[in-house]
């Protein structure tokens, strides 16, 4: 039993993750019908700003001589602001004249993969295969409760996913922008003649959905320190995965399926070979987009003929 | 007699291709074609067939399919362990099921098994493609993709993540038998009848029927056509020329692990696709050698900028350009071709439709 329970608290743990890249999945996708496959290649860029970000704060010889603590208070802005350029930029390049065109939508998502190929292997080949580690930011202590050990990472990762998810609610639910993306997912083309800025709002969507990327990626860097560049796809397509269990679009979708895949995953890697926790994953996704291609929470498209 | 022209050439043009691999160079003591020119032919024999069989689905049907790597790793690993099977004393399968000696009249049965398999394992995609779509089906292929890898990786008794080896004795057995270039005439074979196929399905009825599917799905099935058929036999036929490729591709090099038809393998696959243009066999073809060079002439060029920039000063010493640029280009350019030329070289167009006049020269008779 008490296994079962640390298992839980890890799944816990992953689904936060997976929560955190799917609201920018489910964002981008409510708004532009856009599946953004280099989001989960952002998500490692924002792991790795964070690095950056954080060791030059912390630089014994540097200019500032903060504490850890004033660097991590610092660094959850800074990458967030850092990492909403970076998906910024990506729907600046590459999306926005493929938009502006009209062009296919299939062009799109080709262009999307090949983005996160870019951003991967850019990567990789700037910075080399040299591994580097996050600084501990936060000291570590660990609760015991009942025989579960539960370390205050864990809890801030939680806390955090779920406010995320609160706030991003509140933000389309009940404000001006929020209600403008609501729009742009009704009908793009009546938009404008209600006088919304249709760009203005896309950039916002992504601007949002890249910084709880980027805070995820620092999340992820602090409780996993070492970084790679091919971090980001194995758990953005996982991330993925959790989106479209919960219903691509919809936010509570994405925020349910994170911690419902991570639940199965965790539960598959302890009671069978850890080998099977991508088949498992894969697998769920193809029998969920088979029988019910909406997810939990979408709402089936009628398309007019 | 010249309504054959261009037939006669292709045909005298893959003799020369085995003669030039299999007779010496005078005065010198290696073949004309030295092992490293052979290999990277049959690589693009290999990719001809992927990107050609790819195109069925992605160009004549219209659908996305971003998995086709994983019908490769099917047929790659379904062929190898047949070859093995039959022709070779394992471990796995213990004695030889055939005399070594017939391995290559047998030889076709091995491709055959490997086609079959992949082209079951299609019926992965091809089941759930009846209700789903766009990018639910893209995601569904490429879910069939890491399913297809990670089974293979998770059964021990073929490899699992270490690959699998062994068909280099098949070959053996068939340059023991006679000495020729075997798998470059094998690769030539499978070319052939990748084309051969594609073209004829796209100008039966059938191929009617994907065309529609592609045009418009609704409308189609409103004429009569039964999609949901249509749509598994597009996909099987696809998926099994995969694998064609795919078991060519593990007798070339001898050694298959399942990691290297990861979804960059069937990014290939699309680059070249659309490079192409969907829904041209001539165009394909075209890309798919264009890419195959390009690759290779990168591995060449990246040395050498290197080289050549740190001469200048332009780079700093401590940094050195090396092959993962490969994998930056080849995205770059494919982003540039969506901006600027989504259709790719010929889109929807055959060689014959931009140069009406070369019908004069060649039959498909």
């Amino acid at each position: 039993m008490e296994f079962f329970l640390q298992q839980c608290v890890n799944a816990l743990q992953w689904g936060s993750f997976y929560a955190l890249i799917a609201l920018g999945y489910t964002l981008v996708y409510g708004v532009l019908r856009l599946i953004n496959f280099a989001h989960g290649d952002v998500f490692m860029v924002g792991a790795y700003l964070a690095f950056f970000v954080s060791t030059s704060l912390l630089a014994p010889d540097g200019m500032f001589g903060f504490s850890r603590e004033v660097v991590l208070v610092l660094t959850i802005p800074l990458t967030m602001i850092l990492t909403s350029m970076v998906g910024v930029t990506l729907e600046r390049i590459a999306y926005r004249p493929l938009m502006r065109k009209g062009a296919h939508r299939l062009y799109v998502v080709i262009t999307a993969l090949m983005c996160g190929l870019i951003l991967e292997n850019g990567n990789l080949a700037l910075l080399g295969a040299s591994r580097r580690t996050l600084p501990e930011l936060l000291d570590k202590t660990v609760y015991h409760i009942g025989g579960i050990a539960v370390t205050n990472l864990k809890l801030w990762v939680v806390f955090t996913a779920v406010l995320v998810f609160f706030a991003l609610y509140f933000i389309v639910t009940r404000t001006r922008i929020g209600m403008a993306m609501r729009a742009v997912s009704w009908d793009r083309f009546a938009l404008p003649l209600m006088g919304i800025p249709l760009e203005q709002v896309v950039v916002f969507t992504f601007a949002l959905g890249s910084a709880i990327a980027g805070l995820g990626g620092l999340l992820f860097a602090m409780s996993y320190p070492v970084l790679e560049p091919y971090m980001g796809a194995m758990t953005g397509w996982k991330a993925f995965i959790a989106a479209v269990v919960g219903g691509i679009g919809d936010i509570r979708g994405a925020f349910v399926g994170g911690f419902l895949l991570a639940f199965v995953e965790v539960m598959v890697a302890a009671f069978l070979p850890s080998t099977f926790r991508d088949l498992f994953a894969f697998s769920i996704l193809l029998i969920i987009l088979w029988q019910r291609p909406t997810g939990i929470f979408g709402k089936p498209l009628t398309t007019k003929i | 007699m010249k309504r054959y022209t261009i037939n006669i050439f292709l045909f005298a043009a893959a003799v020369v291709l085995v003669l030039l691999a299999q007779f010496k160079a005078p005065g010198s003591d290696s073949k004309i074609l030295d092992g490293y020119v052979l290999s990277i032919l049959m690589l693009i024999g290999i990719n001809c067939i992927f990107a050609v069989s790819l195109n069925l689905v992605n160009g004549y049907m219209g659908e996305f399919s971003c998995g086709h790597g994983g019908f490769m790793c099917v047929g790659a690993y379904v062929g190898s362990l047949l070859s093995v099977a039959f022709f070779s004393n394992s471990k796995l399968f213990g004695t030889a099921l055939f005399a070594p000696y017939l391995a290559p009249f047998l030889f076709p049965l091995v491709l055959l098994g490997a086609m079959l398999a992949a082209a079951l394992a299609g019926l992965l995609v091809a089941l759930p493609s009846f209700k789903t779509r766009d990018d639910y089906l893209a995601i569904i292929t490429i879910a069939a993709n890491y399913i297809i890898i990670s089974l293979i990786e998770n059964i021990d008794a073929i490899g699992g993540p270490r690959g699998f080896s062994g068909m280099n004795k098949t070959i053996n057995a068939m340059t023991d038998l006679v000495s020729l270039p075997w798998m470059l005439m094998w690769t030539l074979v499978g070319v052939y009848i990748c084309v051969a196929v594609v073209r004829r399905l796209m100008s039966s009825t059938y191929g009617k029927g994907i065309s529609a599917v592609c045009q418009n799905e609704v409308a189609a099935e409103m004429m009569g056509i039964n999609t949901n058929r249509v749509k598994i036999m597009a996909f099987m036929v696809s998926s099994g020329l995969g694998g064609l490729a795919g078991v060519l591709y593990a007798h070339v090099y001898g050694y298959v692990n399942a990691s290297s038809f990861g979804l960059l393998k069937s990014t290939e696959g699309l680059v070249m696709v659309y490079l192409g243009g969907m829904g041209s066999i001539s165009g394909v073809l075209m890309a798919a050698v264009a890419f195959t060079l390009l690759v290779e002439v990168l591995r060449f060029v990246i040395p050498w900028l290197n080289d050549g920039l740190h001469a200048i000063h332009v780079l700093p010493d401590s940094y050195q350009l090396d092959q993962v640029w490969t994998w930056v280009f080849i995205p770059l350019m494919l982003i540039l071709l969506m901006q600027f030329r989504p259709e790719g070289f010929l889109g929807n167009r055959e060689l014959t439709h931009v140069f009406p006049r070369l019908k004069r020269w060649f039959t498909l008779k």
